[in-house]
């Protein structure tokens, strides 16, 4: 066998090598911005420098064709340099205000929404789905597009009260995280066990001891190792799935759509806040998809 | 590569509409690809089935215990080519900026080694090089680890971190985030590339209270920007904001929706005078007029009139632990170790990652198996952790003063004597 290449631990690489000049020259001394239309921010430093971010939506997910692609943009129409945003969004920087315009032209015809700023819909926040997650309720990247399509129009205004923060999770994990109003597909009925199994590719105490309520006992089934499930208790997070895929928490028939609204980060008019859900498509209330557009 | 072209028709729906299409990024990349074409024969099957196929496993570089996400397709016999398609997790530069010389480098990397596609970034900050066959690997960590670039965390480990675009684009940084961001993970690499914590442990760096990266519900240790003086106001900004947005504004959204009513308009003749006491005219006769001494940082009225107003000059950091999302026991908010640390020197910098060694030790000593920092400080009581880290006790870490009457008071004077001491050395 060859000799395996050593990895170099370099951990987080410096970003003052990708920085914009602009950004680089005047770190830490920035004095104020604003906004001159959706999608563009104007910085205006202490030196009196001043810089032009445009923002654009993308898919997240990205082939590098569209990579490549937003990279011909930054190299004609910005100035080499991007940065992407917590949502996914990319962002252009400029010290030329007459390159504002070709830019948002250029992103624009080319499919990439410009906006996502002030009181906007900003993009969703989500997650891997059915395209990379062991455990999805749904996919991601479908229902974000499906849903963005729909928020084109309050992605590239600023025609919100306040800005909107949106995510959505494939289940009740919840990797979209915390927002305004999040879309969380959860598992409702408890995992199905194929208890031939259990023996051979699970770590039983493990598994016993990841649920969070307790619920999984060690047992006999059948003659064989398994393990039993308290069903009442089972609160069907799907925990005990990855350290044990033969119980089953996957199940079309069972992935249910709720509704969270609430969840906000910032500090700013009042603390931290967790979202709270509202509207479940078990509840009575509201018993199909259209919770989604109503609430 | 001429495999036939699996048939897509609800994938296909997902190419029309505005917002830009991942489907046609798969298709492009399939279009030369039999491995991206039995992807998207999985993806489609999961949405007539309204099932995800991928298992997780055990796959890795040489040297390192996680940074791989594993996937093995459940539906293989149905779709041979993708069978393997794993994920490599690589930290991003902090606030995530790049050159399209380095994109590119990326993308030429992942055209030789991977499936084609990356995600500009998955919900812990990494760039996600999403699909590669267990043999190639290795090969695309090689080259994108000599690009400078390395792999983040998985499992139970430090996790990759993220701070907000912060000082190099925001005039509300209250510290170099990018600095505490890559200074602190990279003192815990070990503890990253070879999981052996009891769970995961993150970290992320916000660079005021607007807390962008919003930490305070996602990281173990939160640290969040502030400042301890007055706020700083402008003049000519003001006259400027207040010109163009006028009364009615400045009332309901600066005047009204200060929590802690610390901002008054006044006239400016009868604006008071004070060490606590910032003011700014916004016209030739009013001006506001913010008590220092009852603001709370919370960055309203900042955001709102930015420039005009602003962050004071004596900046550090606030530190919270704990915070986390649902598994297992619930939401957890960060909750406040260290209501205020200067960020200024070398030994600031220092105290911060001393601070997180201390904390992720602590963790390591004392926490469950697959229990996070905070369900660990539920468990054994926030004193205990505090003092498990060698922390005293500040009255600014408490939020609501106590609800019940039942408190021991053995110690009392000592206590306040303490409190009383530490006030009149700071």
């Amino acid at each position: 066998m060859a000799t395996m290449r050593t990895p170099i631990e370099s951990g987080v690489p410096d970003n003052k090598q990708f920085l914009h000049p602009l950004m680089h020259k005047n770190y830490g001394n920035w004095k104020y911005h604003d906004r001159p239309r959706p999608g563009v921010l104007h910085h205006v430093s202490h030196s009196g420098d001043e810089i032009w971010t445009v923002r654009a939506g993308t898919q997240r997910q990205m082939d590098l064709f569209t990579i490549r692609k937003l990279c011909d943009i930054a190299d004609t129409y910005a100035d080499g340099h991007v940065r992407f945003t917590i949502r996914s969004n990319i962002e252009y920087m400029v010290s030329d205000p007459n390159k504002v315009a070709p830019l948002i032209e250029s992103l624009t015809s080319n499919g990439f929404p410009v906006g996502g700023t002030g009181n906007s819909v900003s993009s969703i926040a989500h997650t891997q789905g059915w395209l990379h997650c062991d455990i999805p309720g749904t996919d991601a990247s479908g229902a974000v597009k499906a849903l963005m399509d729909d928020l084109h129009a309050e992605f590239i205004q600023e025609d919100m009260p306040n800005r909107v923060h949106l995510s959505t999770s494939c289940c009740e994990i919840n990797c979209g995280g915390q927002a305004d109003i999040a879309i969380i597909i959860q598992h409702t009925k408890p995992p199905k066990i194929n208890h031939d199994l259990v023996a051979n590719m699970c770590e039983r105490p493990t598994v016993v001891a990841r649920c969070p309520v307790a619920a999984i006992r060690p047992a006999m089934v059948n003659g064989k190792p398994s393990l039993e499930i308290d069903e009442t208790k089972c609160m069907c997070c799907g925990a005990c799935y990855p350290p044990c895929p033969p119980m089953q928490i996957n199940d079309p028939e069972h992935s249910k759509l709720a509704i969270w609204v609430g969840g906000k980060n910032s500090n700013a008019r009042g603390k931290p806040t967790f979202m709270k859900m509202v509207a479940s498509e078990t509840a009575k209330a509201c018993s199909n998809l259209s919770c989604a557009a109503t609430t | 590569m001429s495999k036939k072209q699996h048939d897509t028709p609800m994938l296909d729906q997902l190419e029309a509409g505005p917002w830009p299409s991942f489907v046609t990024g798969l298709k492009r990349l399939a279009k030369d690809s039999d491995y991206m074409t039995d992807l998207m024969g999985q993806l489609e099957h999961s949405y007539k089935t309204r099932k995800g196929y991928w298992k997780g496993g055990t796959v890795g570089v040489f040297g390192y215990g996680g940074g791989v996400i594993p996937r093995f397709s459940e539906v293989a016999e149905m779709f041979p080519a993708s069978k393997e398609f794993h994920t490599l997790r690589i930290q991003p530069p902090a606030g995530m900026h790049y050159n399209t010389d380095v994109l590119r480098k990326m993308c030429d990397i992942w055209e030789k080694h991977g499936s084609g596609l990356i995600a500009f970034h998955g919900q812990s900050g990494d760039i996600m090089f999403q699909g590669a066959s267990t043999a190639n690997v290795q090969g695309a960590f090689d080259e994108l680890n000599e690009l400078g670039f390395d792999l983040g965390g998985a499992g139970p480990a430090v996790r990759t971190s993220m701070s907000c675009v912060g000082a190099a684009r925001c005039e509300q940084s209250c510290f170099d985030e990018a600095r505490a961001h890559r200074q602190v993970v990279n003192t815990f690499l070990d503890d990253m590339h070879r999981p052996a914590l009891p769970y995961k442990f993150k970290f992320k760096f916000s660079g005021c209270p607007n807390d962008c990266m919003n930490s305070i519900q996602r990281a173990d240790m939160a640290v969040i920007g502030t400042w301890r003086d007055n706020m700083r106001t402008d003049e000519p900004l003001a006259r400027k904001w207040f010109a163009k947005h006028g009364m009615t504004e400045l009332v309901n959204d600066v005047v009204s929706r200060c929590p802690t009513k610390a901002i008054m308009l006044k006239e400016t003749k009868d604006v008071s005078k004070g060490s606590k006491i910032s003011s700014v005219a916004v016209n030739d006769t009013q001006s506001l007029e913010i008590d220092n001494s009852n603001c709370v940082r919370c960055m309203h009225c900042i955001n709102v009139m930015t420039g005009a107003l602003a962050t004071g000059t004596d900046k550090g950091v606030t530190v919270l632990m704990g915070g986390k999302r649902t598994l297992k026991i619930g939401d957890l908010m960060g909750t406040v170790i260290t209501p205020f640390m200067p960020m200024n020197t070398e030994e600031d910098y220092e105290a911060l990652v001393d601070l997180a060694q201390k904390s992720i030790d602590f963790f390591a000593e004392n926490a469950l198996e697959h229990e996070r920092t905070g369900e660990m400080i539920e468990r054994i009581g926030l004193i205990n952790f505090l003092e498990g880290i060698g922390l005293e006790i500040d009255p600014n870490m408490v939020s609501t003063p106590r609800t019940n009457p039942y408190v021991r008071t053995d110690g009392w004077d000592d206590e306040v004597a303490k409190i009383n001491a530490r006030k009149a050395a700071a």
